[in-house]
């Protein structure tokens, strides 16, 4: 059983705050983590290779300290790990992201002599939200995609998973290779143990760079993404509400009910 | 001491795990009376908390004793029943570190990781601070000895797989005709008595352990024969450091919770943080931390340098367990009546601390051992 | 379809449309006028005709159908190929497809095989008056940041859109337009992914999104039993229960019931939220509430900053009274 986990560095979205004054994201001081679906698409490869044996392989893209990413995954379940970085690749959207991710992932395939029997991606990432890069590498390497997996059972060459709908849940099924995003699943994410840490401290993470994963100038980068960001600002709103104070809580809810009602919202 | 970069890191990850599953959780298995055997779980079968004191050529991680003592802090900080039930399985490790041949250590180990927990019985009814009053016996019977005794205040007693004993050998003798054995839990024999009703450390397991005839091998002897005194002594004078780290993380959890209140409590118009009556407790318990923290750290150098650490040991488990006791009830005094009530965590934290001051040595012993360096010393 | 066409893609499932395909004809419309060109809806499924004449009824000028057994249930390679087809062969200006999961599985694919640019999840659509490009508007950032995101070089431009962001538009049934049934079947040994079975956990939370009235929770509920009294205000307003990711990670509901960046968008006419601070991430998925009541202890919570009613105040206290004095309106 052969692995690969697409994981990406992202800021913790919940810690950003907003300049008040520059109306700018903060980024300062705010911690770098593993994207949490990511950390879910790990620990249900984790799962899997647990019962199959096998090894995981985790690729990220993004600056050196990416690595930080990359070795907390290699101290929860993953055997070993690439970055993909150079400058040329700065600005890419997400189609030349998952352009130059897949390019990279045919270059571990072909030194491994086979193609991974799964790559799992997070359903998203917390910074960007698209959710765009996963179904796109699926495409690029023209293998099944199954999306928001959050259970997931492996027979010989398939993969059973539960896949959130809209409605509910269905139950699909494809065969190696494929390609899964995966979900919040129902268990946590497993920790560390002291051996795997001292053990993920010490390992090497190779870097690749345009070098190595050869993408066409007109498909990576700012000039490899069809999408431009136009402008950017931070949704701030001020309504003049009415507030009903002075009272006790009770006479309060009362007298929003009547409010609501003599305000016809409420019938 | 500057930590390194390696124990940090070690430290944030086990601070992670102590954050997210033992303060949210640990209190509900306090008030239900229950071992918190889903919190183990994750410490021992996932994060390999077990037994730091495991050497990698047993599949351990070969941790140093700063690394550690910083990590028994940091699980302290949680929950002193947490942290005793995983500290138990090092001490009761300690002898077989000590003295056991690889055999036995990989015996010790190999049990060890099947059965989760191990115990150190040294303690009798009639043996606490005086060790030599042990009156378990083991008697030589063809290949075998055979055990017979009644051991108590054990802990990990009841959920242990595998135990370290001490046993009369040569009732002539009085503490040199001590020794010490491996003893598995299976064996027949081996039974678990009452388990005790504790004012504090409430997760963790502590029963009588006796063993009625129980038959164990000779090659379960530790060391040599009548020479087991010596080994439990240095035993001792090694976990001691531990306590002393227990007590540091009680301390910084006294001072995390009434640091955290006298900022939201507002009385008299402000947060009581911003009197200074309150401030100079919280600095004291402070200053005291500090310096607690530092006398364990030193003890835990010293035994990775190979060096002498008997009294700088009984130092740090004396200093770091009447930290717990004071800055435990001076947080407690900062959340005054708040403080006194079981929703708020500074009574559990009082309960705690108290044991560290009984346990593995009084600190009225330790000030004997102590004493005992400085008379020897000048 | 000489002019420039926009495209909404409308998803169906066993027969039936989303919603939100119709939702979108509303800003579809508003957009293709001042492209000066036409709106099309693309339906792929089964028996699903009078979707297309639906489509027209709320606005399309013509639909697209392609009908299949393969259709009938979402499938990934089936569908993802017949709309490239479609592409290839109309070369629409934009296309928008909803946000569902299908969509946001179906919309990457297709933007890949056409090598074009996307903007997941939106919420808001304009058009460019001078270049005539797609402004795509979308929370990023866990909703601390908004971006404006276009694609000018590469067509189709090609937006995923929130369900619950736009309002169907009027049901007309005497409008007319082109149906245009396409023929398109994907070699069935390409389809590589399965679907064995499909289970609907049919309860409020389908209709979140189409709810007119929301009471939501936050960790201001301080535990799960005290859900029920919102759930029973919602009862007494005829609406439903929906909760803060803060309740949702608590474990208090479960995640269909979540508003906010990483949950629903929702749009009703009253959306009371008890105990929610308003976290950004929260507001981006409930901001588009006609009518918004915040109920909290806290005066400086940020959710009171977009509220029309304010109550500082205990939701443990609040809720009971309101409960009853909405019995006895009702009455």
């Amino acid at each position: 059983m052969n692995i690969l986990v697409c994981v990406k560095q992202v800021p913790d979205t919940t810690s950003i705050k907003i300049d008040p004054i520059k109306h700018t994201l903060i980024r300062t001081g705010v911690p770098s983590i593993v994207n949490p679906y990511d950390g879910y698409a790990l620990e249900m490869a984790a799962r899997i290779k647990d019962k199959t044996g096998g090894k995981i392989t985790v690729l990220s893209m993004g600056p050196e300290m990416a690595k930080d990413t990359l070795r907390e995954c290699l101290g929860v379940g993953a055997d070993e790990a690439y970055l993909i970085s150079d400058r040329v690749f700065g600005g890419s959207d997400t189609l030349a992201t998952s352009c130059i991710i897949s390019t990279a992932i045919k270059l571990l395939e072909e030194k491994n002599g086979s193609p991974f029997d799964l790559i799992f991606c997070g359903k998203q990432a917390i910074d960007g939200d698209t959710g765009q890069v996963g179904p796109e590498i699926s495409e690029h390497l023209d293998r099944a995609l199954i999306t928001y997996a959050y259970e997931s059972q492996v027979e010989g060459d398939t993969i059973k998973v539960r896949r959130e709908s809209d409605e509910g849940y269905d139950i699909v099924a494809a065969k190696f290779p494929a390609v899964v995003t995966v979900e919040k699943t129902p268990y946590e994410p497993r920790y560390p143990s002291i051996k795997s840490k001292l053990a993920a401290r010490k390992a090497t993470i190779p870097t690749l760079t345009s070098a190595e994963v050869i993408v066409d100038e007109n498909r990576r980068g700012l000039k490899g993404s069809p999408t431009k960001v136009k402008s950017t600002y931070t949704a701030e709103v001020q309504k003049n509400g009415q507030t009903i104070s002075g009272v006790e809580g009770s006479a309060a809810g009362a007298q929003l009910v009547g409010l609501l009602f003599d305000a016809g919202i409420l019938k | 001491m500057i930590l390194d970069e390696e124990t940090l890191e070690l430290r944030d990850m086990v601070r992670e795990f102590v954050n997210n599953e033992i303060i949210p959780n640990a209190p509900k298995y306090e008030k239900k009376n229950e071992f918190a055997a889903p919190i183990l779980d994750i410490a021992i079968d996932e994060m390999g908390l077990g037994c730091l004191c495991q050497p990698e050529e047993f599949g351990g991680a070969g941790l140093s004793n700063v690394a550690f003592l910083t990590l028994s802090e940091e699980i302290a900080r949680g929950d002193l029943g947490i942290a005793t039930t995983l500290f138990g399985n090092c001490l009761a490790t300690y002898p077989v570190l000590i003295a056991g041949t690889d055999e036995q250590k990989k015996l010790w180990f190999d049990t060890l990781t099947e059965k989760k927990y191990a115990a150190f019985c040294l303690t009798e009814p009639n043996a606490g601070s005086d060790a030599g009053g042990v009156q378990t016996t083991a008697v030589p019977d063809g290949d075998d000895y055979i055990i017979n005794g009644t051991k108590c205040f054990i802990s990990n007693g009841g959920i242990a797989g595998i135990y370290t004993v001490l046993a009369v050998t040569d009732p002539k003798k009085g503490v040199l005709g001590l020794s010490a054995f491996i003893v598995e839990r299976d064996r027949e024999g081996v039974s678990i008595g009452k388990e005790e009703d504790k004012m504090g450390m409430r997760l963790s397991n502590t029963t009588e352990v006796i063993f009625d005839h129980v038959r164990v091998p000779k090659d379960h002897l530790l060391g040599k024969l009548n020479r087991g005194f010596k080994i439990i002594m240095e035993t001792l004078d090694h976990s001691r450091a531990g306590v002393g780290a227990f007590g540091v993380g009680i301390a910084q959890r006294a001072l995390e919770e009434a640091t955290k209140y006298a900022k939201q409590r507002v009385q008299f118009g402000q947060p009581v943080a911003n009197f200074q009556a309150v401030q100079h407790i919280l600095a004291d318990m402070a200053i005291e931390i500090e310096c607690a923290r530092q006398a364990y750290l030193h003890a835990g150098e010293l035994i990775d340098a190979g060096a002498p650490y008997k009294m700088e040991s009984a130092i740090a488990k004396t200093k770091g367990s009447d930290t717990a006791m004071k800055c435990a009830i001076d947080g407690l005094q900062v959340l005054g009546g708040y403080g006194y009530m079981k929703e708020y965590p500074l009574e559990k934290l009082v309960r705690d601390a108290k044991i560290l001051q009984i346990y593995e040595g009084t600190n009225q012993i330790q000030r004997g051992v102590i004493a005992g360096c400085l008379l020897k010393k000048y | 379809m000489q002019t420039k066409s926009l495209w909404v893609y409308i998803e169906t499932e066993e027969g039936n449309a989303k919603s939100v395909g119709y939702e979108l004809l509303t800003p579809g419309k508003a957009l293709a006028n001042k492209l000066g060109g036409s709106l099309v809806a693309v339906i792929l499924g089964e028996n699903v005709e009078k979707v297309a004449k639906n489509a027209i009824a709320y606005g399309a000028d013509a639909a697209i159908l392609v009908e299949g057994e393969e259709y009938r249930n979402y499938n990934s390679d089936a569908s993802s190929y017949a709309v490239n087809e479609l592409i290839k062969k109309y070369q629409p200006e934009i296309v928008l497809i909803g946000a569902t999961k299908n969509g946001r599985d179906l919309g990457p694919r297709v933007a890949c095989k056409l090598s074009t640019g996307l903007t997941a999840d939106c919420t808001g659509l304009d058009i460019d008056s001078e270049t005539g490009n797609l402004l795509s508007t979308r929370p990023a950032f866990g909703g601390n940041l908004m971006a404006t995101i276009i694609c000018p070089d590469n067509r189709p431009q090609m937006s995923t859109v929130r369900p619950g962001t736009f309002k169907k538009g009027t049901f007309d049934e005497g409008r007319t337009g082109e149906i245009i049934k396409e023929n398109i079947h994907i070699d069935p040994e390409k389809i590589r992914v399965s679907l064995l079975e499909r289970v609907k956990e049919v309860t409020e939370q389908i209709n979140l999104e189409e709810a007119e009235i929301i009471v939501s929770g936050g960790r201001g509920m301080k535990k799960p039993e005290n859900f029920g009294m919102l759930r029973e205000l919602a009862d007494a307003l005829g609406g439903s229960v929906a909760a803060s990711r803060a309740a949702v990670d608590a474990g208090w509901l479960p995640s269909a019931y979540q508003v906010g960046q990483t949950g629903k968008t929702v749009a009703p006419k009253l959306y009371i939220a008890c105990g929610i601070s308003g976290a950004l991430q929260h507001i981006v998925g409930m901001s588009g509430s006609d009518t918004i009541v915040a109920i909290n202890t806290d005066p400086n919570a940020p959710i009171f900053k977009i509220a029309d009613y304010r109550i500082v105040g205990d939701v443990m206290e609040v809720v009971p009274a309101m409960i009853k004095a909405v019995k006895e309106k009702k009455n």
